[in-house]
C-alpha cells in the first residue's frame, strides 16, 4: 500500500497532484478525515473549513484538468494561525473579544497562498493575540503536544506547530514576535522559520508588537519551508516596513553542502541554563555540520542576558497601543448595557481579554506612562541597538549562528501558568533574532529521553534566509534524524 | 490694574489631498455617513498605515510659507487615548520631531506689522465625527473624517489682542489658500482654531493661568470669544479671584464663553514612535524642489500689485485677500484692462453683483476677458459708464461678450454729430425758456439740455459730444 | 529598584481602560513587580551615547501616491459593528468633555 496522502511532504504531494496521481480533492479529503480522527486529541484547529476547502480543491482540480498552471503549491492543504485575516471563516485571535469576527479583507499572505494554489483547511489555535509560549492562553481550547498530550505544544503558534506535526495540514503559517514560530516548532518537532523582519508583509497579520512581528511557515521538512517562503515573501505596498528587495528562489540554497560556511556558536547561549540533554543534541548537531564541511567558530553576543527584559518592554509597549482598538465600537463583541463610552470600554475589555493579555497591556501602559518612558521604553530601544550591534559583529566572524531553540523540551500543561516570568524566560534563545530583525529557523535535532523533540536554531544575517536554509537542509539531509509520526497520534495514522 | 493678554493659537487645517493620509479612501467627508471608510481608517485588525506623500509635501509647503525650518529627519508617533471618534484609540501624530518648526508670520494690525512666531507645524490624522443627534442615550459616529490629513500649526504666545488673533488667522488662511493645500472652510471644519488665553499685569513677565477656547465656528467668533475671555479674566483678577485652567467653548448665541471641561485631567498620552511607519527625511534637494514649486504668496503679491498695476495699498490688500479675486484681477489686466479700472470694477460693481446673485468668483459667468473688453468699450467711448453698469448683469446672465450684447441691444453710444445736432435743434425749439436762460448766462441750462438729450437717447448719446453740440447750438 | 504600588496599577488600568477587581489587582501588583524587578536588569548597562532603535531596517520615506482606492460598502461596515442604525455606528452617549 502506498504512503497515506497526509504523510507526504508538501512538495511530494504537490508533485503527485501535478502529475494527476492524486487529485486536490483527494488530498483535502485525506487531511480533513485525518483532522476528524486526531484533532479531538490534539485540538490544533479552532475552525475547520470543510466545505470551502473541498470547493477550493475542486477548483484547483478543474484548473489542472484544463492544463492550467494552478500554482507552485497547487492542491497543498494548509492551515493558518487565527490572527491572519481571511474573508473566509472567522479571524478571532483566539480571543473572546473577537469571537466570530469576519474580516472584510484577506491578509497579503493569504492572497499569496491562494494564488499559489493552496487549499486552506481552517484556522489554528494560538495564545490569545499571540501572547504566550504554551497556547494555554487561548480562549478557545488548549492545544496538546502531539508527542505527549499532557504537554504544551509551545506557543504562541502552538496550533500551527501541532497541526503540521500531527499531519493535520501539510504546511501552516504562524507568527513570531519573540519566538512564537520557532519555540513551538521545537516543542512539536517540526520546521519553523521566522524570516527577516520586512521580508513577509504584515498586512493582515493582527499586530501584537509591530516592530517584532513576522509571519513564517511551519513544515515537516526544510524543502517545504523554502517553498512556502518563495510564496509568502516579497514587497507589499500596503506594509511600509516591507523590504523592497528581490526575493531569491530559496530552493536553490538547498544544496546539502555547507563547505566553507562559518558556523558561529555564541558562548552566551551555552550556559548552565541550558538543559544537559538539549545541550548534547546541539553539540552533535554542530558535529554533523562540521562533518559536512562547515567551519565552527566561537562568537559572542554579549548582551544576550538583557534580551528578555528588552523584549518585554518593547513588545508590551507596542501591544498596549495595538490592542487599544479592540473596544467593541466598530467590530468585535461589546459588553451589553453600558451607559457611557468609558463604561463600554472597561466592561468590554475586561470581559473580552484574558489575564495574560491584560497583564501585558498593563505592563506596556506602565513602561510608556508619564515619568517612566525614558527609564523603560527609551532604555530598551537603546539596548535593542546594542543587541543588533552584537549580531552585526558576530556575523563578521561567521555566516550563520547555531543555538538551541529552547532551553528545555515542552513542559507540562499548567506547569508555568502561575508564573508569568518563568514563562517569559522560555523564549530566552529566540527573542534576540526578533530584536535584531534576523531570519532564524528551528528544526528538529532529535528526541529527548522522555520522547519529546528538541530544536536546533540557525540564525542568519538580515535577508540571508538562503544561508539559513542551506545549513538547515545540510543538517536535515546528513544527520539521519527523522522523528517520524508523533507517538501520541501514531495509532490514528497507521 | 491694567493687564496684558498673552495669546497662543493652535490651528488644525485639513489638507485637501485626494485620498486620506494613511489609506486610499476619498478625503470627501461630506459623503453619506460611513461611506468613505475602509479597514485601514476603521482600525480593523491587521491593517497598516501607509503615509500619503502629498500630505507630507503640503505640510512642508506650509512650513516653508511660514518661514519654518524643515526637519531633515522627522517621524510619526502614536498618541494614545480612548475616544469613540478615534478608530485605533491612538492618533498617529508627531511628538518631539515635527516636520516644520521655528517659523514666523508677519501680520498687519492698525497699519503696523507684527511678527508672530510659529512654534511648530506637524502632520497628523483627523478623527471621526460624533453626531449627538441620535435619539435616546446614544451617539452616532461617522468615520468618513477619520484619517483625513490634518496639519496642526502652533504659535508662540506672541499674540496680544483679539484683533491680532483675527489678523493672524486671516493671514494664515490667505497663505493656505495661496498654496492651495486646504479648502479653508471654517463652517465645514476644514480649518479649526483654538486659543490659549491668559492675562498678566502690564509690564510683568510671568504668564497667568491660561484658559483654552475651542469649538468656535468662525474667525470673527474666535475674535469675539477672545475679547470676552480677556474681559472675563480681567474681572476675576480685579475682584481678587484666580483664573482656573479650563477648556471653554464659545456660545455664539449668548456671546459668552462657557466651561467645557474643568481642570484639565492630566493627560498621559504615552507617545512613542509609530513602528508601522518609516522616518520622513526631507533632504535639501526635496526642500529646494518644493520651495521652487511654491506659488507667489499674498504679501509678495500685494507689493507687486502696488508696483506693477499702480494700486493703492488699500486696494491691493483687499484684492490679494482672496486669491481667486486676485487671480481674476490679474487675468483681467493681462486681457488688456488698465489695473486701476479693473480693480475698481472688480471690487465695486462686480462684487456687488456677485453678492446679489450669491455667486462666487470661482464660478463667475463673466470671464476676465469679457470684463476687460467691457472696460475697453468704455475707454474708447463706445459705451458710457452708465451703460456699462447696466451691461454687467446682462453679461452675467447671458455669458455673452459685451461687444456682442452692445450690438444686439443697440446700446452703442450715439456719436453721430448730425443725429445729435438735429435732436439739439429740436430740443431748443421745444424749450424756449431754458434756451433764454442760457443766453442770459445760466450755465445750469446746458445741463438741462444734455440731460434731455440723454433721456431721449436712453443714455446712448455720447455725453461729451452732447455737451459740445448743445453749447454750440445755444451760442448760435 | 522599581516598586509598583496598588495605586500605580489602578492608574495604568485606568489609562488602559481596564477594570480590575481587588483580588486581580493584588495579584498584578505582585506579578508586575516581579517582572519589573527583572526588567531593572537593564540599569546595569551604560547606554550613554547609544542611539535608541526605531526601526530594525533602515527604511525612510515610504509613501503612497495620493490616489483614491475603493472604500468598503457601508453594509459591510455596519455588519461588523456591534451596534448601528444602518448609517452611523452607535455608542453610548458621548458627553461633551468626556
Ligand atoms: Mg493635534
Ligand atoms: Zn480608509
Amino acid at each position: 500500500m502506498s504512503e497515506p496522502i497526509h504523510l507526504k511532504s508538501a512538495h511530494s504531494l504537490r508533485d503527485a497532484i501535478r502529475a494527476k496521481e492524486i487529485s486536490a480533492r483527494e488530498a483535502a479529503e485525506a487531511y480533513l478525515d485525518h483532522i476528524d480522527a486526531v484533532d479531538g486529541d490534539v485540538r490544533a484547529y479552532t475552525d475547520v473549513w470543510r466545505e470551502p476547502a473541498l470547493a477550493r480543491a475542486d477548483a484547483i482540480d478543474s484548473q489542472l484538468a484544463k492544463g492550467e498552471d494552478a500554482g507552485p503549491l497547487a492542491g497543498v492543504p494548509i492551515g493558518l494561525k487565527d490572527l491572519i485575516c481571511t474573508t473566509e471563516g472567522t479571524t478571532a485571535c483566539c480571543s473572546e473579544l473577537l469571537k466570530g469576527f469576519r474580516s472584510p479583507y484577506d491578509a497579503t499572505v493569504a492572497e499569496k497562498l491562494y494564488a499559489a494554489g493552496t487549499v486552506v483547511l481552517g484556522k489554528l489555535n494560538m495564545d490569545e493575540f499571540a501572547m504566550g509560549s504554551s497556547t494555554e492562553n487561548s480562549s478557545v481550547v488548549t492545544t496538546r503536544n502531539p508527542w505527549n498530550l499532557d504537554c504544551v505544544p509551545g506557543g504562541s503558534s502552538g496550533g500551527s506547530a501541532a497541526a503540521v506535526s500531527a499531519h493535520e495540514c501539510a504546511i501552516s503559517l504562524g507568527s513570531d514576535t519573540g519566538g512564537s514560530i520557532r519555540q513551538p516548532a521545537a516543542c512539536c518537532g517540526c520546521v519553523g522559520m521566522k524570516p527577516t523582519y520586512g521580508r513577509v508583509s504584515r498586512y493582515g497579520l493582527v499586530a501584537f508588537a509591530s516592530s517584532l512581528d513576522q509571519i513564517g511557515p511551519f513544515s515537516r521538512d526544510v524543502e517545504d519551508c523554502a517553498l512556502t517562503l518563495n510564496t509568502i515573501c516579497g514587497h507589499d505596498r500596503r506594509d511600509s516596513t516591507s523590504a523592497n528587495l528581490e526575493v531569491p528562489d530559496f530552493t536553490t540554497s538547498l544544496t546539502g553542502d555547507v563547505k566553507g560556511v562559518r558556523v558561529g556558536l555564541p558562548k552566551e547561549y551555552f550556559t548552565d541554563a541550558l538543559g544537559v540533554e538539549i545541550r548534547a543534541k546541539i553539540d552533535s548537531a554542530v558535529k554533523v555540520l562540521e562533518s559536512c564541511g562547515a567551519e565552527v567558530v566561537e562568537v559572542s553576543l554579549p548582551h544576550t542576558e538583557y534580551a528578555v527584559a528588552t523584549y518585554y518592554i518593547i513588545c508590551t509597549a507596542e501591544a498596549s497601543a495595538n490592542l487599544a482598538r479592540f473596544d467593541g465600537v466598530r467590530y468585535g463583541n461589546r459588553a451589553p448595557d453600558t451607559q457611557s463610552p468609558e463604561e463600554m470600554y472597561k466592561k468590554t475589555k475586561s470581559a473580552g481579554f484574558g489575564a495574560e493579555v491584560q497583564r501585558r497591556i498593563l505592563l506596556g501602559t506602565y513602561v510608556l506612562s508619564s515619568g517612566y518612558y525614558d527609564a523603560y521604553y527609551l532604555k530598551a530601544q537603546k539596548v535593542r541597538t546594542l543587541i543588533k550591534q552584537d549580531f552585526d559583529a558576530a556575523f563578521e566572524k561567521c555566516d550563520v549562528i547555531v543555538t538551541p531553540t529552547t532551553p528545555t523540551p515542552a513542559f507540562r500543561i499548567g506547569e508555568k501558568s502561575d508564573d508569568p516570568l518563568s514563562m517569559y524566560l522560555s523564549d530566552i534563545y529566540t527573542i534576540s533574532a526578533n530584536l535584531g530583525g534576523n531570519p532564524a529557523i528551528s528544526l528538529p535535532c532529535g528526541l529527548t529521553e522522555s520522547g519529546l523533540p528538541a530544536g536546533l536554531q540557525i540564525i542568519g544575517r538580515p535577508f540571508e534566509e538562503g544561508a539559513v536554509l542551506q545549513s538547515a537542509y545540510a543538517f536535515e539531509q546528513n544527520s539521519g534524524i527523522d522523528l517520524g509520526v508523533p507517538t501520541a497520534i501514531a495509532e490514528s495514522v497507521s | 490694574m491694567t493687564y496684558e493678554p498673552v495669546i497662543g493659537m493652535e490651528v488644525h487645517v485639513e489638507l485637501s489631498t485626494q485620498s486620506k493620509v494613511f489609506c486610499g479612501c476619498s478625503n470627501d467627508f461630506h459623503a453619506p455617513a460611513n461611506s468613505n471608510v475602509c479597514p485601514v481608517c476603521l482600525g480593523m485588525p491587521g491593517v497598516l498605515p501607509v503615509l500619503n506623500g502629498r500630505a507630507v509635501e503640503y505640510s512642508v509647503l506650509v512650513g516653508l510659507a511660514l518661514n519654518c525650518t524643515i526637519s531633515r529627519w522627522s517621524k510619526m508617533d502614536r498618541k494614545n487615548y480612548f475616544y469613540p471618534d478615534l478608530a485605533k484609540n491612538y492618533q498617529i501624530s508627531q511628538y518631539d520631531l515635527p516636520l516644520c518648526h521655528d517659523g514666523f508670520i508677519d501680520i498687519e494690525v492698525d497699519g503696523k506689522t507684527k511678527r508672530i512666531g510659529i512654534t511648530r507645524a506637524h502632520l497628523e490624522e483627523d478623527t471621526a465625527r460624533n453626531s449627538h443627534t441620535v435619539a435616546g442615550r446614544e451617539s452616532g459616529v461617522d468615520f468618513n473624517r477619520c484619517g483625513v490629513p490634518l496639519l496642526e500649526i502652533v504659535t508662540e504666545p506672541d499674540i496680544r489682542s483679539a484683533d491680532e488673533a483675527y489678523a493672524y488667522l486671516s493671514s494664515l488662511k490667505q497663505i493656505l489658500q495661496y498654496l492651495d493645500v486646504s479648502d479653508c472652510n471654517m463652517e465645514e471644519g476644514s480649518i479649526r482654531a483654538e486659543a490659549n488665553i491668559s492675562i498678566r499685569p502690564t509690564g510683568t513677565e510671568p504668564f497667568g493661568t491660561k484658559t483654552e477656547v475651542k469649538n468656535v465656528a468662525s474667525f470673527s467668533g474666535t475674535q469675539k470669544a477672545i475679547e470676552y475671555e480677556i474681559k472675563r479674566q480681567t474681572k476675576i483678577l480685579d475682584d481678587g479671584g484666580t483664573v482656573d485652567q479650563v477648556t471653554m467653548g464659545w456660545d455664539a448665541d449668548r456671546g459668552v464663553t462657557v466651561t467645557q471641561r474643568s481642570k484639565e485631567s492630566a493627560h498621559d498620552y504615552r507617545y512613542f514612535p509609530e513602528p508601522d511607519l518609516t522616518p520622513i527625511v526631507v533632504d535639501e534637494a526635496w526642500e529646494t524642489r518644493l520651495r521652487k514649486s511654491m506659488p507667489e504668496l499674498p504679501q509678495v503679491r500685494r507689493a507687486r500689485f502696488m508696483e506693477e498695476h499702480g494700486l493703492s495699498e488699500y486696494d491691493a490688500s483687499i484684492l490679494i485677500a482672496d486669491k481667486a479675486a486676485a487671480d481674476y484681477f490679474e487675468q483681467t489686466v493681462s486681457a488688456g484692462a488698465p489695473g486701476k479700472l479693473a480693480a475698481n470694477w472688480i471690487m465695486g460693481d462686480l462684487q456687488a453683483l456677485m453678492t446679489e446673485k450669491q455667486g462666487t468668483i470661482n464660478a463667475l459667468p463673466i470671464t476676465p476677458g469679457h470684463l476687460a473688453e467691457m472696460i475697453g468699450l468704455i475707454e474708447d467711448g463706445s459705451i458710457s459708464g452708465k451703460i456699462a453698469k447696466d451691461l454687467l448683469p446682462e453679461m452675467y446672465d447671458s455669458e455673452k461678450a459685451p461687444g456682442d450684447l452692445v450690438k444686439e441691444k443697440g446700446l452703442a453710444q450715439i456719436s453721430d454729430t448730425s443725429v445729435l445736432e438735429q435732436m439739439g435743434a429740436d430740443l431748443i425749439e421745444a424749450n424756449p425758456g431754458p434756451a433764454e436762460d442760457f443766453r442770459n448766462g445760466s450755465e445750469r441750462a446746458i445741463g438741462f439740455f444734455v440731460g434731455q438729450m440723454m433721456k431721449a437717447t436712453k443714455g446712448q448719446a455720447n455725453p461729451k459730444l452732447a455737451n459740445e453740440i448743445m453749447r454750440k447750438l445755444l451760442q448760435q | 529598584m522599581s516598586t509598583i504600588t496598588e495605586k500605580d496599577v489602578e492608574y495604568i488600568a485606568n489609562l488602559a481602560q481596564l477594570t480590575l477587581d481587588d483580588s486581580l489587582k493584588a495579584r498584578l501588583v505582585g506579578e508586575l513587580g516581579n517582572i519589573l524587578d527583572y526588567i531593572d536588569k537593564l540599569n546595569e548597562l551604560d547606554t550613554d551615547g547609544v542611539e535608541p532603535m526605531m526601526h530594525v531596517q533602515p527604511l525612510t520615506n515610504v509613501f503612497r501616491d495620493d490616489e483614491i482606492a475603493p472604500s468598503l460598502p457601508r453594509e459591510r461596515v455596519m455588519e461588523a459593528a456591534p451596534k448601528h442604525d444602518g448609517e452611523y455606528i452607535l455608542v453610548p452617549q458621548i458627553l461633551e468633555g468626556d
